[in-house]
């Protein structure tokens, strides 16, 4: 029996689809059985980033609507031989499915997969029900900004009423340089606030950009720094423990030298 | 015969105000009122006069306000327009006598908690929360959301926590708004009050002189 985990963040563009897809990618990378279901309907991007639109037949609507069977409407990846998505439908809204029409869904899935990675929609609405209704565990991604902290805090307070357990928190897209210079709420400021388990820091990294619009999860370049953190939360969440990557450590051979030389 | 009279008549713009003693006999004020009424017979005959009846901090059943309508009915021009008493003051009157009560939690944005009594909160209070009680706030933990103290009327309540760090800070009906008004970077624990209808912050250690309560310690 697989478990169910889903990527929410009350505010939009922290990157919980690149989290989701990401983290999906590096735990089929790891051999797992992964399926990932996008539940923004209407807004729908996972299979963007992971470039399979051109692949979708049927929808989750269709699923909860009993126009075709589940394992019609998952679209298999062109990667991975384990590694699965349920699109979101693009010509409904959030109010089209039940959280209960979901729920019966995961737990459909959970027998077949080793974890299935709900992609959740930004806000508190019918959307956020739908897609908290079948898991087990949850993700918070978070940026280092004043209103994504508060957000989070609001959803982690929603989060904490049904039965998910203790939400872990993906702080996104930090600026080490930013960090540095004191501009950006540190790492240690945040968790404070949110009071919850730390399950990954990623630095804010180009890459991603550049691999989600070619529909390829940055996970599979390893020389991403953004790839090492997604990877480092897939590890975390087979049960390693990690240890949290050092965000200025990118310096190259040349400027390490400048350091030790003193002129750095 | 009373010194002072138990009933009072105002004229206003649009009518008479019965201002009605609170603290006598209610019987005793209706036979005043009636007698009133009948001594001013003949100059209250004439045009429909709208009546507000003011019954101060006394509080009356359906039944006794009836009793006060037919009595001015008499008077055939008066039409009484409303009965009122002034709002009944909530939770007890001595501040004293509310008790501690220990909560355990975090208040998230978005969340409200809502106490009667002094409030000991064991957690912390997030941007986005609000913590609201009748008596003190009390918090073991970061305050960085919004506290209400004294939310039913009673200026003398108290706000501490161990890290100040509030969006907003309310005694009774005072409001106030750091760090514009004051900031507070002390590395001890401090208070707010209110001082003359202003926030005031001060050092916990000095609470006591604010409240004129010495401690009666074991010891030499």
């Amino acid at each position: 029996m697989g478990e169910a985990i889903v990527v929410t963040s009350g505010k939009g563009g922290v990157g919980k689809t690149t989290t989701s897809a990401n983290v999906g990618t590096a735990l089929a990378l790891m051999g797992k059985k992964v399926c990932m279901i996008d539940t923004d309907i209407g807004l729908r991007n996972l299979d963007v980033v992971m470039g399979l639109e051109n692949r979708i037949i049927y929808d989750l609507i269709d699923v909860a609507e009993g126009r075709c069977r589940l394992n019609q409407a998952l679209v298999k990846d062109k990667r991975f031989d384990e590694l699965y998505m349920l699109p979101a439908a693009q010509t409904k809204d959030k109010n089209d499915i039940s959280p209960d029409q979901v729920r019966k869904i995961v737990e459909e899935l959970k027998p077949d997969f080793d974890y299935v990675i709900i992609d959740c929609p930004a806000g508190i609405e019918q959307g956020f029900r739908n897609a908290i209704a079948g898991a087990d565990h949850a993700i918070v991604v978070t940026t280092p900004e004043n209103a994504a902290v508060r957000d989070a805090d609001r959803v982690i307070g929603l989060l904490e009423k049904t039965s998910i357990s203790q939400p872990r928190l993906v702080i996104n897209r930090i600026r080490p340089n930013l960090l540095k210079s004191g501009d950006m709420l540190e790492v240690d400021d945040i968790i404070q606030v949110l009071a919850i388990d730390l399950i990954g820091i990623v630095p804010d990294d180009e890459d991603v950009i550049k691999a989600a619009n070619q529909g390829e999860p940055t996970v599979m370049n390893p020389n991403s720094r953004a790839a090492m953190a997604y990877r480092n939360v897939a590890r975390r969440i087979l049960g390693e423990t990690v240890p949290l990557m050092h965000l200025d450590e990118k310096a190259g051979v040349f400027k390490r030298m400048r350091k030790f030389l003193g002129m750095g | 015969m009373n010194v002072k009279s138990l009933v009072t008549i105002k004229g206003i713009k649009d009518g008479l105000v019965f201002l009605l003693d609170d603290a006598c006999e209610l019987d005793e004020l209706l036979d005043e009122l009636e007698a009133k009424l009948a001594r001013h017979e003949q100059q209250l005959a004439g045009p429909i006069v709208h009546i507000q009846i003011k019954l101060g901090s006394r509080q009356l059943t359906e039944e006794d306000k009836e009793r006060i309508r037919s009595i001015i009915r008499k008077q055939g021009n008066f039409v009484v327009q409303s009965i009122e008493s002034d709002p009944v003051p909530v939770g007890p009157a001595d501040y004293s006598a509310y008790k501690v009560q220990t909560v355990t939690g975090m208040v998230r944005s978005g969340q409200t908690l809502e106490h009667e009594g002094h409030l000991l909160l064991l957690g912390d209070v997030n941007p986005g929360g609000t913590v609201r009680s009748t008596g003190d706030i009390y918090i073991m933990g970061a305050l960085r959301g919004v506290a209400h103290a004294g939310c039913a009327g009673h200026t003398e309540a108290i706000i501490t926590a161990s890290l100040m760090k509030p969006t907003q800070l309310r005694i009774a009906e005072v409001i106030s708004r750091p760090p514009d008004e004051w900031a507070s970077s002390e590395p001890w624990m401090e208070y707010a009050y209110l001082q003359d209808g202003n926030m005031q912050i001060d050092k916990m250690a000095h609470l006591h002189h604010n409240r004129n309560r010495a401690l009666q310690a074991k010891g030499v």
